[in-house]
């Protein structure tokens, strides 16, 4: 065989796995929603159209996520023009500080909340005291409750991808409007705008998927309302499980049929923008009264951002049992964070998340490497499909895929690819894998991509055979952007919550179930503590990402 | 005695055959540039000498050794690459001693042997720059450092000047030139320009469409060019279409929009329809006389000791010519004349089939 074929044949085994990984079990999912004892059948499909709930949850899930751009867009969208236009006091360190939602993962978030603003949250409390109420002042649940959390977590992208367009532009086209004669307003609406609209209809998209995907926020304050992923998870307790195969293609549906009237948007391309020309000087607030109301303004913004984390890290002091109607906890002690560590029962869960994410991180980065050096590089056939592949995870929500890899690895079939895996160590890692496969390749095919082939060849006619090329030139070259992938994924696994509740043993529980338990059993600092753990430790690797990402 | 030999060799690119049945001979020590326009194939011929493609056909020859189906990393063959190439997390020293390290050379030989290199360069004592320090003439240079460390058997170039501001173009060519020479390496690059190929080849091969159309010292190019490709290529010439009427002791007699030329250094041509392809040093300018070629000057170019002007003739033909700077301006009526010492600037060539 022929180099060429050899290489032909890498990429034919790499289609493989990934088609048996991620497209298998969704395939899988649909054909067994359809087939009941006597054969294929129709029984479903009918059950989940009959039932009132299913319509409920389904619809819940598009308009929650449809509000959920709007309010994010409506949050992130004004705040990164302030930031990205304006020149005032503090702008720097604020600038950061709007970005820190973002280090907390769902679960720590939702919970954060429930410590906030929950029946017997702080602000709630306080609120009661103030006024002289005999309750709380609100319920934190059902559909408010849900948006609030969204909107808090998601206007990020919105803020993030609007900078980054923002910072992109080239000041002299403004100059161009300017002296054609457009006024402020004008060049608004017909030149800053439509340059921004790749990085809106990006935002919007990651927070249309992101939210629609969302599963903790629904699962914590949902209460009765009802949205497609929580309602997957319920059926499935029940035992029905091909109603929830029915619903899990329900869900796929919706998020692919968004994705496709989005496709003209490439949501992780903007944020990176490269830019032309010079950007936009800051317009420097003049007027004195303007920055003391931005200046207000602009910390009571970062106070009510970081709440959240400082909460979380206030709660995780509590002594178990000892804060009921104070408004604020009457003792404090570092027990918790040691119980994490000294009891056996309590360090097993952030000993699993532990490896359990560096298992799936390695893998990831692995297949990653391998699709960048195939596709990339050796451009072999089919390397369209192989990318197509990669990506598709990102479009299917989180419980889609963790019913689906318990569809597919539930069943001992060696021969249709099929083995038992559930109940293993080895489904949550899988699982991971699947779940972080876009974001890692992503990041590694982009830094192959900028990676210039002569510098294979300069080695080449330099004398130095494959592996010297790979350790000498192609590996220091692409650590940015493994570094940036493996942080990214490791992080999403560290934390997840969505697929590990329904793949999960006792033996493999990650700290997310753990947090859900301790909550249960009423021990809030545990809780607390393990959520402070996560947050902690995201970001950490999310600022190593950042430093060595950016070229270091 | 011939040291490096390209025999036959041909290659495809799916549909489009990029090298076609290309032979040529290079003498030890000699410098060849490979001169062609884009599409010719003088890349891809680089690209099988250096051994990152193999040819379909043909054989590339090492002093009678067939390396033809040794990989680059074998091959000792070094390359300067266009864009340079040169690893950007390494710096300057680590760089040049990259091929080194490949022979096995550590230690203090290895330092001295980074270290001459650098001298040849002259930038001798920049071990411990960053590559993204250095000027763009200082990368090529450290390009062609790294390449002759390993001291190769051939050294091949990529359009070596072409990512160079045009100010450092004719300094950068002056010293490869002299350093390629010092070094005494059988040298072969590549370029589109032609001024490169003639101040840099001891011989120039002009490829088009993946053959070879002429190879030879750039004289031979510009004084007997073999068909009207190299004519037009190579050097600034007009083309124009004339009719031969026969030779005799006066000469060439051609037939030229109405008037009659007669040619008195040119090549023989059989009589029919022509092309004749003219330097613009090979004609001049006059007063507007009956019958003389006559026509109208559209563009004056100032080129230092002379001038070049284009014209536009009744019959509508475009020619450049050569003349003094100030002699007529643009928009003026003028005659032309093939000129006394015409020294090899006019060439005929018959059209085929008529």
């Amino acid at each position: 065989m022929t180099r060429r074929g050899r290489i032909n044949l890498l990429g034919v085994v790499l289609l493989l796995l990934l088609a048996w990984l991620i497209v298998y079990p969704l395939l899988l999912v649909l054909v067994e929603g359809f087939r009941g004892p006597q054969g294929w059948t129709l029984d479903f499909v009918r059950q989940f159209l009959r039932h009132r709930n299913e319509g409920q949850a389904l619809w819940g899930s598009l308009w929650i996520s449809l509000a959920s751009v709007v309010l994010a867009a409506a949050i992130g969208v004004p705040l990164a023009f302030l930031f990205g236009r304006y020149e005032f006091p503090g702008r720097r360190i604020l600038g950061w500080l709007v970005a820190l939602p973002a280090v907390l993962p769902p679960l720590v978030g939702v919970i954060a909340f429930l410590f906030l603003y929950g029946e017997s949250g702080f602000v709630s409390l306080l609120l009661q005291r103030l006024l002289g109420l005999d309750q709380a002042p609100w319920e934190l649940e059902g559909a408010g409750a849900i948006l609030l959390v969204h909107a808090y977590s998601m206007y990020v992208y919105f803020y993030l991808f609007t900078r980054a367009g923002l910072a992109s532009l080239d000041a002299s086209v403004l100059e161009a409007a300017a002296s054609l004669g457009a006024g402020r307003w004008r060049t608004l609406r017909r030149v800053v705008l439509p340059l921004l609209y790749p990085a809106l209809g990006g935002a919007a998209l990651l927070t249309f998927m992101t939210s629609l995907a969302s599963f903790s926020a629904p699962y914590i304050f949902g209460g009765g309302f009802r949205v497609m992923t929580t309602q997957i998870v319920a059926t499935r307790l029940n035992g029905d499980d091909q109603l929830a195969m029915i619903e899990t293609v329900s869900l796929t549906l919706v998020a692919l049929i968004a994705l496709w009237l989005l496709r003209g948007t490439r949501p992780f391309d903007n944020a990176a923008g490269g830019r032309k020309g010079m950007a936009p000087v800051r317009v420097r607030v003049q007027s004195r009264n303007v920055r003391l109301v931005l200046g207000v303004l602009g910390w009571g913004l970062a106070v009510l951002l970081l709440l959240p984390h400082l909460t979380l890290v206030l709660v995780s002091f509590v002594p178990l049992g000892t804060w009921t109607t104070e408004p604020l906890p009457p003792a404090y002690t570092w027990r918790n964070y040691l119980t994490l560590v000294e009891d056996p029962v309590r360090a097993r869960p952030l000993l699993n998340s532990l490896w359990l994410a560096i298992a799936s991180t390695v893998a990831a980065v692995a297949i990653a490497f391998a699709a960048g050096v195939l596709t990339v590089r050796r451009r072999v056939r089919g390397r369209g499909t192989i990318e197509a592949l990669l990506a598709l995870p990102w479009a299917v929500p989180g419980t889609v895929f963790a019913i689906a890899l318990a569809t597919a690895f539930s069943i001992r079939s060696p021969l249709a690819g099929r083995f038992v895996l559930i109940g293993t160590l080895w489904i949550l890692p899988l699982a991971y894998l699947v779940r972080n496969l876009p974001i890692t390749s992503r990041a590694i095919l982009a830094g192959f991509r900028q990676l210039d082939p002569s510098l294979d060849e300069a080695a080449a006619t330099l004398g130095a055979g494959r592996w010297r090329t790979l350790r000498r030139v192609t590996l220091p070259l692409l650590r940015p952007a493994i570094v940036a992938g493996a942080s990214l994924a490791f992080v999403t696994a560290f934390g997840d919550f969505v697929t590990s509740i329904v793949l999960y043993t006792y033996d493999t529980r990650p700290i997310s179930l753990e947090i859900l338990s301790s909550l249960r059993q009423s021990d809030v600092g545990v809780a607390a503590a393990y959520g402070v753990v996560l947050m902690a430790v995201s970001a950490v690797v999310f600022a190593l990402g950042a430093d060595r990402g950016s070229g270091g | 005695m011939t040291f490096l030999r390209l025999e036959g060799l041909t290659k495809r690119f799916d549909a489009t055959l990029a090298v076609d049945g290309l032979s040529l001979s290079i003498e030890r020590g000699e410098m060849l540039a490979l001169l062609g326009p884009s599409g010719s194939g003088k890349t891809t011929t680089l690209r099988l000498l250096a051994g990152f493609e193999v040819p379909d056909q043909g054989r590339v020859l090492v002093e009678g050794e067939d390396v033809t189906r040794v990989d680059p990393v074998g091959r000792r063959f070094g390359m300067v690459f266009q864009h340079y190439a040169l690893f950007p997390h390494l710096d300057v020293g680590e760089n040049v001693a990259f091929g080194l390290e490949s022979l096995g050379v550590s230690g203090e030989q290895l330092e001295r042997r980074v270290a001459r290199a650098l001298t040849l360069v002259d930038l001798a004592g920049y071990e411990r720059r960053r590559i993204g320090q250095l000027s763009g003439g200082q990368q090529q240079r450290i390009a062609l450092a790294r390449a002759l460390a390993p001291e190769p058997r051939v050294l091949l170039l990529d359009e070596p000047l072409s990512n160079l501001d045009p100010s450092l173009r004719e300094r950068t060519r002056r010293e490869i030139r002299e350093l390629i020479r010092r070094v005494g390496i059988t040298t072969v690059l590549v370029t589109h320009e032609q001024d490169e190929a003639f101040d840099l080849g001891d011989r120039v091969a002009v490829l088009r469409g993946g053959r070879l159309e002429q190879v030879g010292t750039p004289e031979d190019l510009y004084a007997s060019p073999a068909n009207e490709f190299v004519a037009e290529f190579v050097g600034r010439s007009s083309g124009i279409e004339v009719v031969v009427l026969g030779s005799g002791e006066h000469g060439v007699r051609v037939r030229v929009e109405d008037v009659e030329w007669d040619l008195t250094e040119v090549n023989p041509a059989r009589p029919g329809p022509a092309l004749m392809v003219v330097r613009p040093e090979a004609l001049r300018l006059m007063p507007p006389a009956p019958g003389a070629v006559t026509g109208t000057v559209t563009e004056r170019r100032f080129t230092g000791a002379a001038s070049l002007f284009t014209v536009v003739t009744e019959g509508g033909v475009s020619i450049e010519v050569t003349g003094p700077p100030r002699s007529v301006r643009a928009g003026e009526k003028v005659s032309i004349m093939p000129s006394r010492r015409a020294g090899g600037g006019i060439h005929l060539f018959p059209r085929a089939g008529e």
